[in-house]
């Protein structure tokens, strides 16, 4: 009988990627987490089992070859890697920091059943920084085939579906409303999770593949989609994003010191308010901020609150159970001095005699039964209520899908309570030729689901454009 | 990158650009603005479209020198750039033949009331034309005015010209009908005029100008009250019933950023001085 060779030892807990301390990072807009080195990624990666039928492959909504790019690290074939990731995913740089790995790959990975799964998001951020410090490799694009293209709104999905359509072949022009492109990853998500020089690398290279990139268009008022369509465009991609903020309602909620999310975020992110003055663009921030919801893009705003020197708090009505930000987030913002304050929610502000927010009245919550989204529903309890001294307000209660495109789009069926473009499962509208993708469609998701569906959306239309004589 | 053609002064720190921007000067319409950002490092400011020319590819806009960002762009001339405009945002006015129209334009938003005077005209109105000014140095295109109005009434804060104050609207009001009523100018204004044209059921369009960073309907920074409901002034107006509109509401919520702006605009100035002059902000074609 042949001798069977010992297995190497499988370590349980993976590498661990170095962070900025706490005390540190929260005086700075710098990266939080630094990133592995080529000896800490090369260990990681021989963790990884390279399985016949890989169940992380499965678990990524773009499908990349997971364990294919694994092994280009072990064996130091970083262009290679990179490549390889780069067949199915244009931003590496941006997944690799800001995918929800722990839900999507991660959570399938066969380690995780006897220790810690291999941590793919590290690896894929250390090949697309490998890359962006060596220069990039330009694939070559299909032979042209003579169709012009439209993509509207230069975020995950926009940028997607325009790599992908050039590269087979098709003139791309991209028109962005801003006056800088990027979508959430610009304006939304703040520089110490994602470096905005990130960003502009990776709209750099679809732009070195040949997309003409237009900047302060905003379709609907400069031109609408059948306009576009008039003018020479045999088909177009809307990926305008949910960037409509929402409001409660409540009294005395145009107060000063009151921000949307969103009006907080563009004014930090896009405009580098963190930086006034030297940045023109002035963001007013008092002691006590309040940050009301729990998502992903509440934290960010406590994380950014806490970094221009403010004590923070956030409200939450329901449970700790219950926040829907990610677990890495939670602990970041924790670990950096943010308080949580469970099961409550405001019924009013009132002001100081220049219309400044002084004071926030609030009720206390109590978990009843499931609601239709499967979570316990808040109850308000009767006579809990209470006043909380704040000076700024964050509502970080969600945004819905940018309007104007579905108000000056005639026949571009959307849904009228979600105002979501509504879409088949290859992003087609119901209109010839206009396919549509991201948050506009879904209503608020994430990165790589806006990337998924403008790479599904890119191969219908590539289909329908070589269908069309 | 945006080229400026022209630079014209109207009067003491009151200027109008025309700008290189061909697919805006394609789409534009009376009653709607535009962003600019003039630098890398600088803010989204909204100004309202003051005239148009499809052939010649470009838009005028005019702006007073308040703040840094105003500032610095009254130091720019002709051959200079704006890193961007973004435009045309904000609902076009409603134009059509109403009759008879009283057209109020107060301060620098008297160069933005002209393209209305002008579209009110082509629809076929008869239009009485009111420009406010602070006092007569600050009077400019009074002669467009002539031209493009039926009759033009001046009026000044101080008197040194025409009427002294808007009171006068109160007596014109008692002896001719008008249909509507649409006012750019000064928020206090706006809501002068508002006051006066209510007792005679006028419809009465006013132009919000609340604070704005995107413009497009993303952060809800120009959130205003009108008729008890929020309005975002950028996608629903900037035009919106000037009887129904929280003026209150508006002044505080302009004020917003004060500190901020004049802290900005202070350390600016400091800076020019002490560089000899302005170099900031200034991008060649
Ligand atoms: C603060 C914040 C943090 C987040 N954190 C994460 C995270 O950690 N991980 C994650 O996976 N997801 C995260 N998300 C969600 C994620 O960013 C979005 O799901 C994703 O960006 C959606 O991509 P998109 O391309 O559909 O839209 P967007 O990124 O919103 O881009 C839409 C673009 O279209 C432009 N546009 C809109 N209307 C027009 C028009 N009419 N004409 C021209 N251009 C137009 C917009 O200006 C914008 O640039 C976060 C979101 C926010 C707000
Ligand atoms: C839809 C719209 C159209 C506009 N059209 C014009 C125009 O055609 N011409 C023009 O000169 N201005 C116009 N404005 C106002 C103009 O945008 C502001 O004056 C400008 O942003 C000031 O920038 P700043 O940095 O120079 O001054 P800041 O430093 O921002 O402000 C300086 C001073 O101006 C006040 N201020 C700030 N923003 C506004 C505002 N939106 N309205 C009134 N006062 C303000 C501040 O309270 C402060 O006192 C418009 C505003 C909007 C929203
Ligand atoms: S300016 Fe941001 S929503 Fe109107």
């Amino acid at each position: 009988m042949a001798e069977t060779k010992p297995k190497p030892k499988i370590k349980k807990e993976a590498i661990e990627m170095p962070k900025q301390e706490p005390k540190v990072r929260v005086k700075n807009f710098n990266e939080v987490a630094l990133g592995y080195s080529e000896e800490q990624a090369l260990e990681e990666a021989t963790r990884c089992l390279q399985c016949v039928k890989p169940q992380c492959v499965a678990g990524c909504p773009v499908e990349v070859p997971i364990p294919e790019f694994i092994k280009c690290i072990k064996e130091k074939k970083y262009a290679e890697g990179i490549a390889t990731i780069k067949s199915k995913n244009a931003l590496p740089a941006v997944c690799g920091r800001v995918c929800p790995q722990e839900e999507q790959c991660q959570v399938k990975c066969v380690l995780g059943k006897i220790g810690e799964p291999v941590s793919i998001g590290r690896l894929e951020r250390y090949l697309a920084d490998w890359e962006r410090d060596h220069g990039f490799q330009l694939p070559e694009n299909a032979k042209p085939t003579g169709k012009k293209v439209a993509v509207v709104g230069a975020g995950p999905a926009g940028l997607t579906a325009a790599a992908d359509l050039i590269k087979l072949g098709h003139e791309v022009t991209m028109f962005e409303a801003l006056h800088l492109p990027g979508g959430v990853l610009i304006y939304g998500i703040p520089e110490f999770r994602l470096p905005k020089a990130i960003v502009r690398n990776e709209v750099a290279y679809i732009q070195k593949l040949g997309v003409d990139l237009r900047l302060g268009n905003l379709v609907g008022r400069i031109h609408t989609i059948p306009e576009l369509m008039k003018s020479g465009y045999d088909a177009v991609f809307i990926g305008s994003g949910a960037g409509l903020p929402q409001f409660m309602g409540l009294p005395g909620e145009n107060l000063g010191g009151i921000y949307s999310a969103n009006e907080f975020l563009i004014r930090v992110n896009l405009m580098k308010g963190y930086a006034f003055p030297e940045y023109d663009t002035p963001l007013r921030l008092g002691k006590h901020v309040v940050v009301i919801g729990g998502g992903n893009v509440a934290m960010d705003c406590a994380r950014c609150s806490m970094r221009l020197g403010a004590d923070v708090c956030l409200l939450y009505r329901r449970s700790r159970e219950e926040l829907p930000a990610r677990q890495e987030e939670i602990e970041n913002a924790e670990e950096e001095g943010l308080v949580c304050k469970f099961l409550a929610a405001p019924l009013k502000f009132t002001g100081d005699e220049k219309g400044w927010v002084k004071a926030m009245e609030c009720q206390a919550m109590e978990l009843g039964p499931p609601d239709a989204s499967g979570r316990r529903r808040p109850v308000p309890i009767k006579g809990s209520e209470f006043t909380m001294e704040v000076d700024t307000v964050i509502i970080a209660i969600g945004q819905t899908p940018n309007p104007i495109i579905q108000r000056t789009t005639e026949g571009l069926v959307a849904d009228p309570r979600r105002g979501t473009i509504t879409v088949d499962e290859n992003g087609k509208t119901s209109l010839e030729g206009v396919y549509a993708g991201g948050d506009v469609a879904t209503g608020a998701a994430t990165v790589i689901s806006a990337m998924g569906m403008g790479k599904k959306a890119a191969k219908a239309m590539h289909e329908y454009l070589m269908s069309k004589k | 990158m945006y080229k400026i053609v022209s630079k014209t002064s109207l009067a003491h720190k009151e200027t109008l650009f025309e700008v290189e921007a061909p697919d805006i000067a394609a789409k534009a319409k009376a009653g709607q603005f535009v962003i600019v950002v003039p630098h890398e490092k600088g803010e989204r400011v909204p100004l309202t479209i003051c005239s148009y020319d499809v052939d010649k590819g470009t838009v005028s806009f005019a702006f007073h020198e308040v703040g840094k960002t105003t500032k610095q762009m009254g130091c720019l001339n002709e051959g200079d750039c704006l890193l961007n405009v973004t435009g045309p945002l904000g609902n076009p006015s409603e134009v059509e033949k109403f009759g008879k129209v009283l057209c109020v334009g107060g301060s620098i938003m008297i160069a933005p009331a002209l393209l209305q005077v002008k579209a009110m005209k082509e629809a076929g109105n008869h239009v009485t034309t009111v420009l406010g000014c602070r006092s007569k140095d600050f009077l400019f295109m009074a002669d467009e005015a002539k031209a493009l109005s039926d009759k033009v009434y001046v009026a000044s804060d101080d008197g040194s010209i025409g009427y002294k104050g808007l009171d006068f609207l109160k007596d014109l009001l008692k002896t001719e009908k008008f249909d509507r009523c649409v006012v750019l100018g000064p928020v206090v204004m706006m809501r002068d005029v508002s006051e006066i044209t209510k007792p005679y059921g006028i419809p009465t369009i006013i132009t919000v100008t609340p604070i704005m960073v995107d413009g497009m309907g993303m952060c809800g920074v120009c959130r205003v009250t009108v008729g008890g409901q929020m309005k975002f002034g950028c996608i629903d107006g900037p035009e919106f019933d000037g009887h129904q509109v929280d003026f209150d509401e508006l002044v505080q919520r302009q004020r917003l950023m004060l500190p901020e702006e004049r802290l900005s605009s202070m350390l600016w100035e400091m800076h020019k001085e002490h560089e000899g002059g302005c170099k900031c902000g200034r991008n060649k074609a």
